[in-house]
């Protein structure tokens, strides 16, 4: 057992992988020399080389549209996508290519490429480079959208994605990269489509993802010191969405609040809320509440920023109204 | 000479069944058989002919929407289109793609993409993959004239050219995107030029001679074969008929139509082996036949398919 950061639990995910199978192979942008902007392929260029580590142009669709067809003919493909404000730009690519020439061809194609890209906000990277788009991908069948919080499942669902069939968005964040966790040694697969409950509690549900699960973690303690014993469920998966998780959670608490960094317009939290009402109507004891991202393009101001970005004492607030 | 007039008589013989597929296509689409959007190749037989016959079974292809002829020529089960094309379960790609959208993994036929310069980053992505693995065969990539203003289109000759991808890009310029000439749409109207700074070999070819298109073709696919970097085809040619089967066709003249058919790359390929005595009226009588009851055939076979189960809904979406 090491305790490591979220990067370097990426970046062994990659080596065990590239070693197990020699289809595995890394593109992207400054993935090579540099090492990766946020430095997950750190490394990677020494052990494997040039041929399975390739920096590429910017040019985002031809980065996409290179793990594809390296997919159909037969390869794995890890690309990176820098940022997620730039996977925009390769969207044709991901949602009129990736998600639908499996179905399209009737099932005579797969295309098993994983995406990596890291989203969110916090660094004072501003409006073009904070966004968390998440909930564009969980919107189109086809797609496996993962968003890990730890280090641990960072490495076993990047492992488990690399040898699953499908393409996948695979989002990071860039706060957590240099957050620690605890990684046992040895060969970890952390299942695709499963959530995880972090924390036991019966007084209401919190549903996370990604960096606002640490957020959320770090109010729960706040929250345990009034003696409000809040379960904590940590999606890990965005799509395929664990609802029998969920549900038996909602079963349990009766309430639910879901803490998401992105907008709240047709957000994640907005996805689950509805299914929880639609297959779990009859278990809520109360509606249930979102904390949400703030409805603007990101601020460059620090003080602007942090209040855009849902933060411990939004959800302790939204939680004292919620369990009244 | 017997061996050249043999081919000469193949060569026609594909293309009138191209022809007469797209022909009968047509008919189903109008008999309410066959739905969506549906774009025929009518008029650039030559290209798809051509090109593809110089090229070896385990290359691979991949094209844009207007690609029965492809498929074709990729060696798909003429049958199978068909069934596609009636969305039928037996269709390559089990119903659930059309027209647009053909693919046959085994023949190394990978579509039928219908977003303009979709498919030029995915024909590098499968060049990088023979690359990888050491391979010898090539990829021949199709696309029209409207592509070569698209974003993708030039990402994807940047980088074949860059890495040294062996991809073979053929522009099928008919002269029009959508309804949009090509002095329209590119500040170069010899489109062989937008290729000028990717550092490629650069051919240009009358689309509407298959024996033309043969021969820039071979040159490219050896140099690219032997050199592993891509190459470029324009491919001047003309369809005879809409964009697609909803097309008023108010952008152009009977007169221009009428002025490319006197290229139809069928008469003329006919009137060289008639003027070379390769083909007797017979020979020629009994090609017609055949392929009149090969096509009946393959809209038999489409028709007496069954079409997808409900249950099909859902397969596939993610294996």
């Amino acid at each position: 057992m090491a305790n490591i950061q979220y990067r370097q639990a990426l970046n062994q995910a990659l080596r065990e992988e590239m070693r197990r199978d020699e289809n595995v192979f890394v593109c992207g942008e400054e993935v090579a020399a540099w090492g990766g902007s946020f430095l997950v392929t750190e490394g990677l260029l020494q052990e494997f080389g040039e041929k399975r580590v390739r920096d590429m142009p910017i040019a985002e669709e031809s980065i996409v549209g290179l793990a594809i067809g390296s997919a159909m003919a037969g390869l794995r493909p890890v690309a990176e996508i820098m940022t997620i404000n730039f996977i925009i730009l390769a969207m044709d690519q991901i949602v009129n290519h990736a998600s639908k020439l499996r179905y399209m061809s009737g099932g005579e194609l797969s295309i098993p490429i994983v995406i990596r890209t890291p989203g969110g906000g916090g660094l004072q990277m501003a409006a073009q480079h904070s966004q968390s788009l998440e909930p564009w991908f969980v919107h189109v069948p086809g797609l496996i959208t993962i968003a890990p919080s730890t280090p641990l499942d960072a490495k076993g669902l990047l492992k488990s994605a690399i040898r699953d069939d499908n393409p996948t968005i695979f989002i990071e964040h860039e706060v957590l990269y240099t957050t620690e966790g605890e990684v046992p040694d040895g060969e970890i697969l952390i299942p695709i489509g499963k959530a995880d409950v972090k924390r036991s509690g019966r007084d209401l549900t919190i549903i996370s993802y990604s960096r606002m699960l640490q957020v959320v973690i770090e109010a729960v303690r706040s929250l345990n010191k009034e003696g409000v014993q809040p379960e904590i469920i940590d999606l890990r998966t965005l799509k395929p969405l664990d609802m029998e998780t969920i549900l038996d959670s909602v079963k349990k608490t009766g309430k639910v609040l879901v803490a998401e960094e992105c907008w709240k317009s047709c957000g994640i939290g907005a996805e689950i809320s509805t299914r929880i009402m639609e297959e779990g109507f009859d278990y809520l004891d109360a509606p249930v509440r979102r904390v949400s991202g703030s409805e603007v393009p990101m601020p460059y101001n620090k003080d602007l920023e942090r209040s855009a970005i849902p933060d411990a004492k939004k959800i302790i607030d939204a939680v004292h109204e919620l369990i009244g | 000479m017997k061996a050249q007039s043999s081919l000469l008589k193949e060569l026609y013989r594909k293309m009138l069944f191209v022809r007469r597929f797209e022909e009968k296509t047509s008919e189903m689409y109008v008999a309410g058989k066959i739905g969506g959007y549906c774009h025929l190749y009518i008029g650039e037989e030559a290209v798809a002919v051509g090109a593809l016959s110089m090229i070896r079974e385990d290359d691979y292809c991949i094209g844009a929407y207007r690609d029965h002829a492809h498929a074709i020529m990729k060696g798909a089960d003429p049958k199978r289109i068909m069934a596609e094309l009636f969305g039928k379960v037996t269709g390559l790609s089990r119903g659930k793609g059309g027209s647009m959208h053909m693919f046959d993994r085994g023949k190394r036929f990978f579509g039928g993409d219908a977003i303009v310069a979709g498919e030029l980053p995915i024909a590098v992505g499968l060049a990088f993959a023979i690359e990888y693995k050491g391979g010898d065969e090539i990829v021949m990539c199709f696309f029209g004239d409207g592509a070569v203003n698209e974003g993708a289109f030039h990402e994807a000759m940047n980088l074949s050219s860059l890495w040294s991808m062996p991809v073979v890009f053929v522009c099928e310029n008919n002269q029009y995107g959508m309804g949009t000439p090509v002095a329209v749409a590119s500040c170069e109207i010899d489109l062989s030029r937008r290729a000028r700074g990717y550092k490629m070999r650069i051919d240009k070819a009358d689309g509407m001679d298959t024996l033309a298109m043969r021969e820039v073709s071979k040159r490219s696919v050896d140099y690219t074969r032997s050199t592993r970097k891509p190459s470029f085809i324009e491919a001047v040619t003309y369809r005879f008929v809409g964009h697609s089967m909803t097309d008023p066709q108010a952008y152009r003249t009977k007169e221009e139509v009428e002025k490319w058919k006197e290229k139809d790359p069928l008469k003329g390929l006919l009137s060289k082996m008639k003027k070379e005595k390769i083909i007797s009226d017979s020979e020629l009588a009994d090609i017609e036949s055949g392929v009149k009851r090969e096509i009946e055939e393959i809209v038999k076979y489409a028709e007496m398919s069954d079409s997808p189960s409900c249950s099909e809904l859902y397969k596939d979406v993610l294996k």
